[in-house]
């Protein structure tokens, strides 16, 4: 059963279409990634998938797991698995990562009816995964993401990504202002959390990230609709022949 | 799929859980006020003469005063004929133990949380009850005694310690003061009391809950703590008021004296009724809170505010001695209609002397909430240091959040810093958290208890906790 089935999704932010007819469906254990050119929908498509509000759905469907998606609140779509690293990490003075992290866990146990981790337990499980994405052991006393430089915040997406282990993965623009050491950290957290049982949707503007993650699928997103579909060498097509030519198909 | 604004509207109009009223007999004097009234009072309470002229000194001054108009609050005039003035819970007889205590009131304190009974007291918290204006039951003085330390309601030190009220009482806060604080001194009808000798760590928290109860009622508090050279101690009120629909004017006036090396920690958690989403009823708090250092002492006052309809109230530190040193942490919380203007003086007289001020606003609701602080360095007042920090956290967009900072520095050798900060919780930081499964309720809770971590860390423990529950958080930083 595929993880996830999105179809003819459309969406609009303050009356604006901007999503017209998405249609994509995703299976366990696959890697897709949507690219396209800016203003094509690619972060609307992300945000309509984590519940954000501003979005309003306008028409069409998305299957997450056999649920329908649409109709859970952005906390329930997490607590039932669904994960976005963000483009634009959001600091939270004074709360702890590791205070946060700890709530997350606990939010998502409690969903499922288990037990809440005790501060052992969760301290010996994230210690583990911090060794995964190279992070200092004062990391987890600072504040979220205050005064993190962009790779460490992009680090700490991927970070809460392996905490939580969710069923499906979206990054949203995770490669935008990481340095190369950066983002080959970044990749290499993200394929060592690539699982038959995880479905990981990779959103993004360069061909760059898809070197270190290495996609199944590849989409291209134009004016709200996805126009092309190919294996992982259309990301190559489009780096050397930039967008317009599928920009024009799509008009 | 309940929007943001609705849910943080819902979380911030909880009702006021301590809205019950005790059916408890009360021995009133009639409405009002004039000298005869005052006379009364201080004759009830069997009073020394020099008391009863402090009193009426203080009375006559009250008359040519003006209430001030500088806060930034509105609430209608108050009549000043139309309160009593004092009112204590009948007695039967003098009590002697918690046994003889009306089982009424203990039950109204076990409501209130107050742990007075034995087993609680053993957790180390020496508590001194006021309930309206009387002190009913204070618990472990003995063993308070055996260090030489005084820990009394404030008519039982006039009776027992004269010398000592005397000689403290007013010399930080004088009887001609400010309008509320004369009025105090002219009516007020009990509080605490506390002295730790020479060189003495008082080894455990003292604590006074106070709860107003009988209707009409001012409540006029007066707490006097003196620490003598070299002694530590550490202090804890804690309010609560049942719900009325009258406003009820409380004006309190706390005095600390930190003699040469001595340290005194006061720290308050207030949650008085706020009055409902309207705005009506709730207590009109006009407090006056003071403390004086001599030579390298040290006082810090450490506040959460969370309730009354209106705040007024500027916990203050002289700093006289040389290289003393002054705090205050506050984190004020306004929500519906509530109305705060509050913050703190560091008076800074002699050198070397230091002063810390970090002061958190949460505005929600329609509440405003108001900082206004004043550093003052004189010219004596050689290498002094103060450091401000001032932050304002807006919910919703019906709210306010003011800052009045007022900086004078007389010599060059001083150095004050001030630093200031508003921000609204935002949608971002909201969907953040829920898109990593918390929800909207506890992200809230931890997005307001980040904001106020360095205040609530200069709280005691237990007290920590309490201040915590008040603001409707839940506790943080018990991993790593």
């Amino acid at each position: 059963m595929a993880l996830v089935e999105i179809k003819n999704l459309e969406a609009a932010v303050g009356g604006k279409p901007i999503l017209k007819g998405i249609d994509l469906t995703i299976n366990p254990g696959e890697v897709h990634a949507i690219m396209g050119p800016n203003g094509s929908g690619k972060s609307t498509l992300s945000s309509v998938l984590a519940g954000r509000e501003t979005y309003t759905v306008t028409g069409g469907s998305v299957l997450f797991d056999g649920k329908d998606l649409l109709d859970l609140s952005p906390e329930e779509r997490a607590c039932e698995g669904l994960f976005m690293a963000f483009q634009y990490p959001v600091e939270i003075p004074g709360v702890t990562t590791s205070y946060f992290l700890k709530a997350a866990v606990n939010a998502i146990r409690k969903h499922h009816g288990q037990d809440e981790l005790d501060a052992m337990d969760f301290l010996k499980m994230v210690k583990e995964k911090m060794a995964l994405l190279e992070m200092d052991k004062t990391f987890l006393n600072r504040s979220v993401n205050e005064g993190f430089s962009g790779g460490e915040k992009k680090r700490n997406e991927i970070f809460q990504m392996a905490v939580l282990n969710p069923k499906f993965a979206i990054l949203d623009e995770t490669d935008s202002g990481l340095d190369i050491d950066a983002l080959k950290i970044v990749a290499n957290g993200v394929n060592a959390l690539r699982s038959p049982e995880r479905a990981i949707l990779v959103v993004t503007h360069y061909q760059r990230l898809l070197d270190y993650i290495v996609p199944d699928f590849v989409h291209v997103l134009c004016d709200g609709r996805i126009v092309k579909s190919g294996g992982k060498e259309l990301a190559l097509e489009l780096e050397k022949r930039g967008y317009a030519w599928l920009e024009t198909a799509a008009a | 799929m309940p929007t943001d604004e609705g849910t943080i509207e819902t979380l911030a109009n909880q009702e006021y859980k301590w809205g019950f009223v005790t059916d408890i007999e009360a021995d009133a004097l009639p409405k009002g006020l004039n000298e005869d009234i005052v006379r009364a009072i201080s004759k009830r309470k069997n009073e020394p003469e020099f008391m009863t002229q402090w009193r009426l000194k203080a009375y006559r001054h009250w008359l040519t005063m003006t209430e001030p108009k500088w806060p930034n609050v509105k609430y209608p005039k108050i009549d000043f004929q139309d309160v009593i003035y004092y009112s204590a819970p009948k007695a039967k007889k003098q009590l002697k133990s918690l046994d003889e205590v009306d089982p009424e009131l203990l039950r109204t304190y076990e409501k209130l949380g107050v742990p007075l009974e034995e087993q609680k007291i053993f957790a180390g918290v020496a508590v001194d009850a006021v309930f309206d204006s009387v002190s009913v039951a204070t618990t472990f003085k003995a063993k308070l005694a055996e260090m030489g330390v005084i820990f009394c309601s404030f008519s039982e030190a006039v009776q027992e310690h004269p010398e000592l009220i005397s000689k403290y009482l007013g010399s930080v806060v004088p009887y001609s003061d400010n309008f509320y604080a004369t009025l105090n001194s002219a009516v007020f009808s009990d509080g605490s009391f506390c002295y730790v000798p020479k060189g003495v760590r008082c080894p455990m928290e003292l604590s006074t809950y106070f709860r107003i109860n009988a209707k009409n009622t001012g409540q006029f508090e007066r707490t006097l703590i003196i620490a003598d050279e070299g002694a530590y101690v550490s202090y804890l009120e804690g309010c609560t008021a049942p719900m009325r629909d009258e406003n009820q004017l409380h004006a309190a006036v706390v005095e600390l004296v930190a003699l040469k090396g001595a340290q005194i920690k006061y720290s308050t958690v207030q949650n008085w009724y706020p009055g409902d989403k309207e705005g009506k009823g709730g207590i009109y708090n006009f407090v006056t809170k003071r403390g004086k250092c001599m030579d390298s002492a040290r006082i810090s006052w450490t506040q959460v505010e969370t309730g009354s309809a209106i705040t007024w109230k500027y916990p203050s530190v002289i700093l006289q001695g040389d290289n003393s040193i002054g705090e205050f942490y506050s984190v004020a919380l306004t929500n519906h209609m509530q109305q705060a203007d509050t913050g703190t003086k560091m008076i800074h007289i002699g050198k070397n002397t230091r002063s810390t001020v970090v002061s958190k606003g949460i505005s929600a609701g329609k509440g405003q909430n108001t900082y206004r602080g004043l550093i003052k360095i004189l010219k004596n007042a050689t290498n002094a240091r103060n450091y401000t920090e001032c932050d304002s956290l807006l919910l919703g967009d019906k709210c306010g959040a003011h800052t009045f900072p007022y900086i004078e520095v007389r010599n060059t050798s001083s150095k004050a810093e001030h630093e200031a900060s508003t921000s609204k919780i935002g949608e971002d930081q909201l969907f953040y958290c829920k898109q990593r499964g918390i929800s909207l309720e506890d992200a809230v809770n931890m997005i307001i208890n980040g904001f106020c971590k360095e205040v609530f860390r200069e709280l005691p423990m237990e007290f920590a906790v309490e201040a915590q529950k008040l603001l409707g958080v839940s506790l943080e930083g018990s991993v790593g």
